[in-house]
């Protein structure tokens, strides 16, 4: 069986027990618009506060509600030891790694798009102005979610108090991600082409990208393993 | 022996600092920072001091996972913690100097956001560690979880240097450098000194994690019987 049919079967099983009970995207899903409703009292949203905290607005919420997708990622292989079982399949660990990491980037993606037009729409910001670009830096930054939220959701499943450190480990790691991509966001939603000078950020994202998931493939063996 | 070597570098390394307090404390009030600059003798020497310890922590981290020898665990805890502390260190007497000096205590700049960033990083580890019973899961993750740490810092450092950084570029030993010699010389002798210290306390921890495990391991024994 070739590896990467591994990593579908994976994928396939995590988005099929997913979607039969919606719970993580659902509570994902009504998290991110609360925050979006939220943050209009936090400031007056008006056009040009709008625009210059609109990527950073949009990132936040991203990653808040990733986390709720992140931490049911192996949480849900807890009852009846199906962690135990899956660990003891005969793939790697790699590409156990990898089929997770694919569902919840699928998972967390779908939860993107739909609060994009809900903060589009709450905040009067046409957003798709500049849609594929947009598009690129929504995959870039939330494959570094994901691949960073999978690994320490493999790292924290088995601990006390594993709602409240997976969030406290994985933000401090992606601060560059995100800073990236909330940069890039604002200047995309205000129509600003990426240029010259926005192209750093985006070669930030391709190698927080690249490095994290070399690394998470590295030592995913070592975590469920040990 | 080893007890007497650490009494030793302890008592030298408080010399030395003894000796650096009183020579900094005479120094004249500086052209246009008056008497604040002073606190740099101790600031640069504590970022010296946790780059120290955190470099340690890597190192040892990454030999645990290589041999599952718990020796190297234990230094990597001890190591850390040290380097939390003088992290800790480091952000106070910054801010404090930036409060006299430009007025404020904190600013969003770049070496500051990713020093803030590395203490938050190290106190999760920290934290990750007391969330975890299994001593050889502990530190395991706990060494999975360093490697990563360590990466990011130089990540979190760049991308945040793109934006306009307000920290004052080195003046120690660079050519450019408006720092008398006398001055960098004391300031070599304060790194030292507090280099040594930290040595010292990993060590003293370093012990005081062994005896713990021989502690657990007699537990374990006693319930066995």
């Amino acid at each position: 069986m070739g590896l990467i049919r591994q990593v579908l079967i994976i994928t396939a099983k995590d988005l099929r027990a997913e979607l039969r009970t919606k719970e993580a995207v659902n509570a994902a899903l009504a998290f991110a618009v609360m925050i979006l409703v939220l943050f209009s009292f936090a400031f007056d949203p008006d056009a040009d506060t709008t625009k210059m905290i609109g990527g950073g607005l949009l990132w936040i919420v991203f990653a808040f509600a990733g986390t709720l997708v992140l931490n049911r990622s192996f949480a849900r292989e807890l009852p009846n030891d199906c962690l135990d079982a899956l660990v003891a399949a005969p793939i790697s660990g790699a590409v156990l790694f990898l089929g997770k990491a694919l569902a919840n980037y699928l998972l967390v993606t779908a939860v993107e798009l739909v609060a994009l037009p809900v903060f589009g729409i709450l905040y009067n910001v046409r957003w798709y102005r500049q849609f594929w670009p947009v598009m690129l830096v929504l995959a870039l930054g939330t494959w570094g979610i994901t691949v960073i939220g999978t690994i320490f959701s493999a790292l924290t499943v088995n601990i006390r108090l594993r709602e409240v450190m997976l969030p406290m480990l994985t933000y401090p790691m992606l601060v560059p991600a995100l800073m990236g991509a909330m940069r890039l966001t604002t200047d995309l939603v205000q129509g600003k082409p990426i240029d010259d000078e926005s192209a750093v950020w985006l070669k930030l994202l391709i190698s927080f990208d690249v490095i994290y998931t070399a690394v998470s493939l590295l030592l995913v063996e070592t975590v469920l393993v040990g | 022996m080893r007890d007497k070597i650490l009494y030793f570098l302890g008592v030298v390394a408080f010399v030395i600092l003894a000796r650096d307090i009183y020579v900094i404390a005479r120094f004249p009030a500086e052209a246009n920072q008056g008497y604040a600059f002073k606190i740099l003798f101790f600031h640069l020497p504590a970022w010296a001091a946790a780059g120290t310890a955190v470099t340690t922590a890597l190192v040892t981290s990454v030999m645990f996972l290589a041999t599952k020898n718990f020796k190297y665990d234990a230094t990597a805890v001890a190591a850390t913690e040290v380097g939390v502390a003088f992290i800790s260190v480091g952000l106070v007497t910054g801010s404090i100097w930036g409060r006299v000096i430009w007025g404020i205590w904190w600013t969003w700049d770049a070496r500051l956001t990713s020093a803030l960033v590395l203490w938050l990083l190290y106190a999760g580890y920290l934290m990750l560690r007391h969330a975890i019973e299994e001593p050889t899961q502990r530190a395991t993750f706990a060494a999975v979880f360093s490697i990563f740490a360590f990466i990011d810092v130089p990540i979190v450092y760049f991308s945040i240097r793109w934006w306009r950084t307000q920290h004052p570029s080195p003046v120690f030993f660079s050519s450019s450098g408006s720092f008398p010699p006398d001055w960098s010389t004391v300031m070599l002798w304060n790194i030292l000194a507090i280099v040594m210290l930290a040595v010292v306390i990993v060590a003293v921890r370093l012990r005081q994690e062994e005896t713990q495990r021989e502690i657990d391991y007699l537990r374990r024994l006693a319930h066995a019987i």
